[in-house]
């Protein structure tokens, strides 16, 4: 079934009894050319594109739970291409110009809403540092805007511009960025997998790999065994956990990063903010609450829940660079589970075991690259060789010094 | 979290620096490890779901290490040992 207002119209009127469901709950086959591990933003996108674009017709997601349950109903919905290294750079902007076209693709409203997104600047050291990020944006075909202390003042009246220890001289924008309602990213790629052949298979949870002199034939589930041509893993947060059934140690320490939403207000804030100098940033969602987040909670944590030290030095960020925020209720909080590389940048790779694919390690950057995610890894599953906006992004790098690190922080994750 | 100081006493977890994996203290022998030791020390780690060995460094306190067993799922702190004691106990001179 094909949505159109013209379809919503006509069932208004007739008392929305012609919807059906927007994906089957099939019965898990004894086998499939390929199987994704993980029913998330990643994984559902991988099987889009597998199915759409690269043509693989025998094709399913496993998930132990329901689908987009995890950091995809969970992050903070903004999307963005800003970053400086060219290991990283083409491979999100790619990401955010499939988000431009993502509802015509899917045929479905993930309300994506390019309303910018500003990075503010307190120091000489920062501007150099962000002028020279945009100028690397620019080269690989991104937008990039620096603005003064004026410019920003029209934009962002209420910001505190005098504040003693970091006054705002200015910033970096990208009006491209902006946010997306996270939920239909999943369900939107969920319906047009399933409308090309994707099975997706809830509450089917792997319990391990069948390796057979170094080639996987398959998974064991909780609802039997599955076997496959390439199995494609895409659990990030807890890929750690997954990978250990196949014998494997990632370079990923799993953390939890909290974030917050507010009441709901009339309409304040026009785009994104953010205030990395103070460990925050914001946004405002469709609904009128404040969204915002900070830091890691810093420790190895598999629990989606955090302590209040990060929470008071979020709210202090917040209050800090945007004091009216103090005015404002808090009304949800919750964490998830990232998969911190060590390098802060993310794995799409094969694996030493044949049939084994890998894809994670994808820090708290996750959400964005969610399209660009699902067309390289199913890239690299349909061709047996990287998208090339991904080849950097290597399982092995660590190994050969070839690392991709964005802050220069080295193999420590919770400082990426 | 609180973390049970064998010194101090009760600490606010926020006192401290989360400075991962406990199998860091066992660094290999610059003199005879191979690349691959190294690669395997500096990069990857087991990170476990459930029980967790992991050093914490006092920083905003006496500065010490600890060698923190915690659960990774519930954030619960079964046993605080300074990291000195650990690694004397696993044969190393300092």
């Amino acid at each position: 079934m094909r949505y159109s207002g013209f379809k919503v119209i006509k069932e208004a009127l007739t008392g929305h009894r012609g919807w059906t469901p927007a994906w089957r709950d099939p019965e898990p086959q004894s086998h499939y050319d390929i199987v994704i591990i993980g029913g998330g933003g990643h994984g559902l996108a991988t099987a889009h594109y597998l199915s759409k674009v690269y043509d693989e017709k025998r094709v399913a997601v496993l998930e132990k739970g329901w689908i987009g349950g995890g950091n995809v109903g969970r992050n903070t919905t903004i999307i963005r291409s800003n970053y400086l290294l060219d290991g990283n750079e083409p491979f999100y902007e790619m990401s955010l110009k499939l988000w431009e076209g993502l509802e015509q693709d899917l045929n479905y409203n993930a309300m994506i809403s390019q309303r910018g997104i500003m990075n503010l600047i307190h120091s000489d050291a920062q501007r150099d540092a962000f002028v020279r990020r945009g100028n690397a944006m620019m080269l690989n075909g991104a937008d990039a805007e620096y603005l003064n202390e004026d410019q920003i003042r029209k934009e962002y009246p209420f910001l505190n511009f005098d504040d003693a220890r970091f006054p705002i001289k200015g910033g970096l924008a990208q009006r491209r960025g902006g946010t997306v309602r996270h939920d239909a990213v999943a369900w939107g790629f969920a319906r047009s997998a399933d409308s090309h052949g994707v099975d997706i298979i809830q509450n089917c949870e792997v319990q391990g790999f069948r390796i057979e002199g170094g080639v996987c034939k398959g998974v064991e589930t909780s609802r039997g065994f599955v076997g496959a041509g390439k199995v494609g893993c895409a659990v990030a947060g807890n890929s750690g956990r997954l990978m250990a059934m196949a014998g494997m140690r990632l370079p990923i320490e799993s953390h939890v990063l909290q974030a917050f939403v507010s009441e709901g207000l009339k309409p304040v804030l026009p785009g994104v903010i953010t205030f990395g100098a103070g460990h925050f940033y914001v946004s405002q969602s469709d609904k009128g609450g404040l969204v915002f987040g900070g830091d890691l909670d810093g420790y190895n944590s598999y629990a989606q829940r955090g302590n209040l030290p990060v929470v008071e030095d979020v709210c202090e960020g917040g209050m800090a660079i945007m004091p009216m925020i103090g005015r404002a209720r808090m009304l949800r909080m919750w964490g998830g589970i990232m998969d911190m590389s060590m390098d802060g940048s993310p794995i799409i790779d094969r694996t030493h075991i044949d049939g084994l694919y890998f894809n994670g390690g994808w820090c708290y950057g996750g959400f964005k690259a969610t399209p660009a995610s699902g067309y390289a890894f199913a890239h690299l599953l349909a061709k047996d060789e990287p998208h090339e906006t991904a080849t950097a992004y290597r399982i092995d790098r660590f190994r050969t010094g070839h690392m991709i690190d964005e802050k220069g922080m080295g193999n420590q994750p919770n400082l990426h | 979290m609180i973390i049970n100081h064998p010194l101090l006493g009760p600490r606010d977890s926020a006192e401290f620096i989360y400075m991962g994996d406990a199998g860091l203290i066992n660094r290999p022998d610059p003199e005879t490890a191979s690349g691959e030791e190294w690669y395997a020390y500096a990069y990857l780690r087991d990170n476990p779901a459930g029980e967790h060995r992991e050093l914490w460094w006092h920083e905003g306190g006496d500065r010490s290490w600890l060698v923190v067993t915690r659960n990774t799922v519930t954030h619960e702190i079964s046993k605080v040992e300074i990291a000195r004691d650990v690694a004397r106990a696993q044969g190393r001179s300092k």
